[in-house]
């Protein structure tokens, strides 16, 4: 691995050569981890628990006729058997989606996707539980599938979502962003234009830990223990007590340890709705987890856009404007999980890095026979979809102009002066300087030794690509104002406490999934007030225990709670300010800060450390007026503004040109996310980031036949990368620090996998143009690019 | 969790032990060996044994003897065995070749050559090699021992000469002087099942001429060796028109199926072009070996 860092001083660090608090420190998670003492959903066993288990769907699209659990309740150790009549007496047949839809919990009506949730067994062990599964007999009376999203409009087309009242079609929403009459008019005057279709297809975030709850209904007092495979604990809290009449003050929801998140566990599952409401109607704990089978083939699964790009430039490859129409296949329940204005996420960033005279899009999105979702895989709300489409046209466009695609995005770049830079979608991007950038990854990868060695395999008829994506993202959802999840504002808490002894807790609102918060947010603190990472427990993941927020997704824990994080440790701070100033009997203004401790202007020897001073707080020293007898704090924090991390990516690939077999040689990988807490971290996300983009790129798809069955329903069908399939990460960084965060940091988990399926796919097309391939549609497959290379590419739906 | 539907278990002592059980547990009692063909199928409730019988006690069937002309391979030896023997890697490269490409690590220290060749999935590799190898195989049964040639052997899809009461013991090799073999593969992901792959040994005469020849294909709807290319190579010096020829042969003798791995005509594409690769590496490490013999 290189690791390049072409460092510009970090001025909010406080310290020219360093990043922030402890920079490259070792995880503190990682010490429970590696010794298999992480404490995951499944790891919890409580007092008399029982199983659950559920039925699913056979077929995507049937009228249930009925529904017969005699001998299922008959099974030894089975203790209930729940179906959706069952919950419609009790009101929980369907529940709120994140999207202002409504989800079956169990079906009532109509089966509406191939594993949807028809009935629930509780029993004393989970080999009880599926063995009864196989003894309810259920009767379906099958109805034509709507599959291929094209299709979902057409007039004849079964209506899939006849629950709701006056529906005739298929239709979810049309949104728009941008101007379309000005788009139009610069598209009109343009020299050139090209247009493509672009095919995200449908992915799965696959966890390794599939999704899981256990739930603990106190039927004495009313009370609800909830421990839960989340992102979100708050905002989940907050569903239950909507959906389930609990209040919420009796609720409490734990998310321990998380085996990978990305997405898939924002959205509130049936099963856990059906792990409650097992424990309700039991009287005992239920604990319900999902196997794998399950989660590929009914949790949120991701992208599924149709994308009709086009791009207009002038002759000398000045970029004027983008348009898309994208079709959006959002499966049968809208259920997507994104701020409630942008029903396309973020989709409307797909002006990318450019300086563009105007930009419109329309995304329409329609129902089909398939599992809900669409927002997950670390897409950071759709950007993912909205990078591939740019940084794909760019390169169509660089390849009909003649130029290299490098020199075509330098040229375009939007300029450092620029920022902040207001977009033609809206958006105000908050600083950037893209040019350093993209030449360190030029220069980190040889760029033109490249070229000349494509130049010369090209003429012995070897297969070499080199693909480039320069990504901008959008992440730290996000100012409330603009941004809420079901009515909850997009803000996030954080609460610090310095015991007497110098030690602290900070307690964040935020959820980790293997991000690293354990570590990052005492660092945060850390550098803020000056005592080491090591002394500062970082508590997340049990509304009990921590402040209210909306959770860990799209990149927002350090653009969120990293900024309340900091800015409740200036508050603490201060407060130590006036706190040893009582201490040494001298004005709080005559107290300068050095890390760590609070000295007298002018006579450094005199002064109080910070646990002299949290001793002082709780001690006997006269305290002033308005400072409590503590060293807390506490913050909420609303966001001016979204930060915009960005970076540039160059991929190589060989592909054989007998079997159409592809291998990524190498990636190079250098991202901007402003202030850099700790490297090793960043460069943690960024490694998983880039195997999941070379995943997508070459390999996963969840397909479904014209029956509507999902053929990605094993890790057998659906393929994940293995360390086999991924070169040595060269990384790097520049550093652009966020104006508007407090410490200038920008967000990074989700650059990568927004980054580097566009790299690895411009790879591909690009060793495939001398066969005039122009665009291949993911996942580039062995099959698919050979039939690439016999001029037949076609979209993977 | 995937979870199986309800079976009991059994370890076996002995082969004669594990005859005497599957005898007694009758039609629905399975062996199980690395468990990494069966398991799976359990746990998706494809396969519902009542007795699995565990043979892998059976130490004495993990073993690999070069004796006299042939090679002796017991049933239960695994994937990672074969692998790393120096025995197999200097007689018949095909096998490291094809055990590079099976699966992972993980599931090679687990599954066994009996394992895999009595479970006969059209994808398997080790079939295609022991075909083209003209292993025979050696089965165990209440009745004694019989000796089956591959292509008595291996019956189709899933389905072999073994009888629900018998085991697979063993597997020989004939060793030829003069030859070499290879085996490649096309898959989507390393540890994924086969694309398609094509298998072949070929045994030099003095002269440089090709004596004997075997083609095997995998995945790709041909249970036997592509015969057809033995007309087109014995008796000739190996040449590129040649193998392009068997390999266009051996498009023709297969019958794949389109699915998610890739249409037909790529599939045919590949058994065309994986036979030419193979010729290509046999005969000329076969070429190595005769200079090798003969300085
Ligand atoms: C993820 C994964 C990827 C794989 N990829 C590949 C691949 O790319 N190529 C490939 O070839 N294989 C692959 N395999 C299969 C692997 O090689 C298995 O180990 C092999 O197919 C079966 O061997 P086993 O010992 O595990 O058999 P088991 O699963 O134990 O048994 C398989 C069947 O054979 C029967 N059986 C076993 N031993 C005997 C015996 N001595 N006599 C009679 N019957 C017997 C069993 O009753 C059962 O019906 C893969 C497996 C997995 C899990």
């Amino acid at each position: 691995m290189t690791i390049l860092e072409d460092r510009p001083s970090n001025p909010a660090a406080g310290d020219h050569d360093r990043p922030i608090g402890h920079g490259r420190m070792q995880r503190k998670e990682d010490p429970r981890f590696v010794r298999g003492k992480g404490h995951y959903v499944d790891d919890i066993v409580l007092p008399g628990m029982l199983h659950g288990a559920i039925l699913r769907a056979p077929v995507a699209h049937a009228r249930l006729v009925s529904i017969d659990t005699t001998a299922a309740l008959a099974h030894p150790g089975v203790h209930a058997v729940i179906t959706g009549t069952d919950l419609q007496a009790l009101g929980l047949a369907w529940a709120p989606t994140l999207s202002m839809d409504v989800q079956a919990v169990l079906v009532t009506d109509k089966v509406r996707f191939q594993g949807q949730e028809v009935a629930f067994v509780v029993a004393d062990d989970r080999y009880a539980a599926r063995d009864a599964l196989e003894l309810i007999q259920v009767e379906y009376d099958v109805l034509p599938p709507v599959v291929d999203a094209r299709k979902a409009m057409d007039p004849g087309a079964p209506v899939i979502r006849d629950d709701l009242e006056g529906r005739t079609d298929n239709h979810i929403f049309d949104w728009e962003a941008g101007n379309k009459a000005e788009t139009d008019a610069v598209f009109a005057s343009a020299d050139v234009v090209v247009k493509q279709e672009i095919v995200y297809p449908r992915v799965h975030p696959a966890p390794m830990e599939t999704c899981g709850a256990v739930a603990d209904f106190d039927p004495i007092d009313g009370r609800l223990i909830l421990y839960e495979t989340t992102q979100a604990p708050h905002a989940h809290r907050t569903l239950f007590a909507m959906v389930s009449g609990i209040p919420e003050h009796k609720i409490r929801v734990v998310s321990p340890d998380i085996g990978g998140g990305f997405g898939n566990k924002v959205g509130i599952y049936p099963g856990y709705i059906l792990a409650v409401v097992g424990s309700i109607v039991t009287g005992k704990p239920v604990k319900w987890v999902e196997d794998r089978s399950e989660n590929l083939m009914s949790t949120s699964f991701a992208r599924d856009y149709i994308m009709q790009g086009e791009i207009a430039a002038t002759r000398d490859g000045k970029i004027l404007a983008l348009r898309t129409n994208v079709l959006a296949d959002h499966g049968a329940f809208n259920a997507t999980a994104q701020p409630t204005k942008y029903p396309a996420g973020f989709f409307h960033i797909f002006t990318g890095s450019y300086d563009l005279a105007a930009a419109h899009c329309t995304v329409t999105g329609v129902y089909t026979n398939k599992a809900p979702g669409g927002v997950a895989y670390a897409c950071s709300f759709r950007v993912t979809e909205a990078v591939y489409l740019v940084e794909r046209m760019v390169d169509i466009l660089a390849r009909k102009l003649e130029m290299d695609p490098a020199e075509l995005r330098l040229k375009n770049f939007i300029k450092k002066e620029q920022f902040p830079y207001p977009n033609k979608t809206g958006w105000e991007y908050d600083s950037g300087d893209y040019e350093p950038t993209m030449r360190l990854s030029m220069k980190m990868a040889g760029y033109d030794e490249l070229r000349r060695e494509q130049k010369e395999k090209r003429e012995r008829g070897e297969l070499m690509g080199i693909g480039i994506s320069f990504f901008t993202e959008t992440v730290g959802a996000g100012p409330r104002k603009d941004m809420d999840i079901l009515g909850l504002g997009m803000a996030d808490g954080a609460e610090l406490r310095i015991h007497p002894t110098g030690k602290a807790v900070v307690r964040i609102s935020v959820q980790s999934q293997g991000q690293g918060h354990e570590t990052t947010f005492a660092q945060i603190v850390a550098e803020e007030i000056g005592i080491p990472p090591e002394d500062i427990d970082v508590v997340h993941g049990d509304t009990d225990q921590t402040p209210f927020g909306l959770g860990t997704y799209g990149s927002r824990s350090t653009p969120v709670s990293g900024a309340a994080v900091a800015l409740v440790a200036r508050k603490v701070r201060e407060k130590a300010r006036f706190i040893a100033a009582a201490m040494l009997e001298t004005r709080p203004e005559d107290l300068e800060w050095e890390k760590g401790r609070w000295f007298v202007k002018g006579d450094p020897s005199v002064g109080k450390t910070m646990a002299e001073i949290a001793m002082g707080a709780h001690g006997t020293v006269a305290l002033p007026e308005g400072i409590d007898g503590n060293l807390d704090a506490e913050v909420t924090y609303d966001p001016p503004n979204l930060t915009f991390p960005f970076g540039a990516y160059i991929c190589v690939v060989d592909i054989d040109p007998g079997t159409g077999h592809v291998k990524v040689r190498r990636f190079i990988a250098v991202d901007d996310c402003g202030t850099r807490i700790n490297p090793m971290i960043i460069e943690g996300q960024i490694h998983g980031g880039l195997t999941d983009g070379v995943g997508m790129a070459l390999m996963e798809i969840i397909e479904f036949d014209a029956e509507g069955n999902c053929l990605g329903g094993s890790l057998m069908d659906y393929l994940i990368p293995t360390a086999m399939e991924v070169p040595d990460w060269e990384t790097g960084f520049t550093v652009t620090p966020s104006p508007h965060h407090p410490i200038g940091a920008k967000g990074v988990g989700e650059s990568a996998t927004v980054g580097s399926p566009p790299a690895v796919v411009n790879a591909v097309v690009d060793a495939l143009a001398p066969f005039g391939v122009v665009h291949m549609d993911m996942p580039c497959t062995p099959s698919r690019v050979w039939e690439a290379m016999q001029g037949r590419t076609r979209p993977p739906v | 969790m995937q979870i199986p539907a309800p079976f009991d278990y059994v370890r076996a002592s002995s082969v004669d032990n594990a005859l005497a059980l599957l005898d007694r547990h009758g039609a629905e009692s399975r062996v199980v060996a690395g468990g990494h063909s069966l398991l799976p199928m359990m746990k998706l409730r494809l396969a519902r044994p009542d007795w699995l019988i565990d043979i892998n006690d059976l130490f004495e069937l993990d073993y690999l003897l070069v004796d006299g002309p042939v090679l002796r391979i017991g049933a239960m030896t695994r994937h990672t065995t074969l692998l790393e023997s120096d025995d197999v890697r200097h007689l018949f490269p095909i096998i490291c070749d094809a055990e590079r490409v099976i699966a992972d690590p993980i599931v090679r220290n687990r599954g066994t050559i009996g394992g895999s060749l009595c479970q006969a999935d059209p994808a398997e590799d080790l079939s295609t090699v022991c075909h083209v190898l003209e292993a025979v195989a050696v089965v165990r049964g209440p009745a004694g021992e019989r000796m089956l040639p591959m292509a008595e052997f291996h019956r189709g899809p899933y389905e072999t000469a073994v009888a629900q009461n018998e085991l697979l013991i063993e597997v020989r090799i004939p060793i030829r002087a003069g030859s070499a073999s290879a085996y490649e593969k096309v898959e989507r992901r390393v540890g994924d099942w086969a694309v398609a792959a094509a298998g072949a040994s070929v045994t030099l005469a003095a002269d440089g001429t090709i004596s004997h020849v075997a083609v095997g294909l995998t995945a790709v709807g041909l249970e036997r060796n592509v015969t057809e290319v033995e007309a087109v190579l014995v008796g000739q010096a190996p040449t590129e028109a040649l193998f392009v020829e068997a390999g266009l042969l051996a498009s023709q003798a297969c019958d794949p199926l389109a699915d998610q791995r890739g249409p037909i005509d790529y599939k045919r594409h590949l058994a065309d072009e994986l036979t030419r690769r193979v010729l290509r590496v046999a005969c000329s490490r076969a070429a190595a070996s005769v200079s090798e013999i003969t300085s």
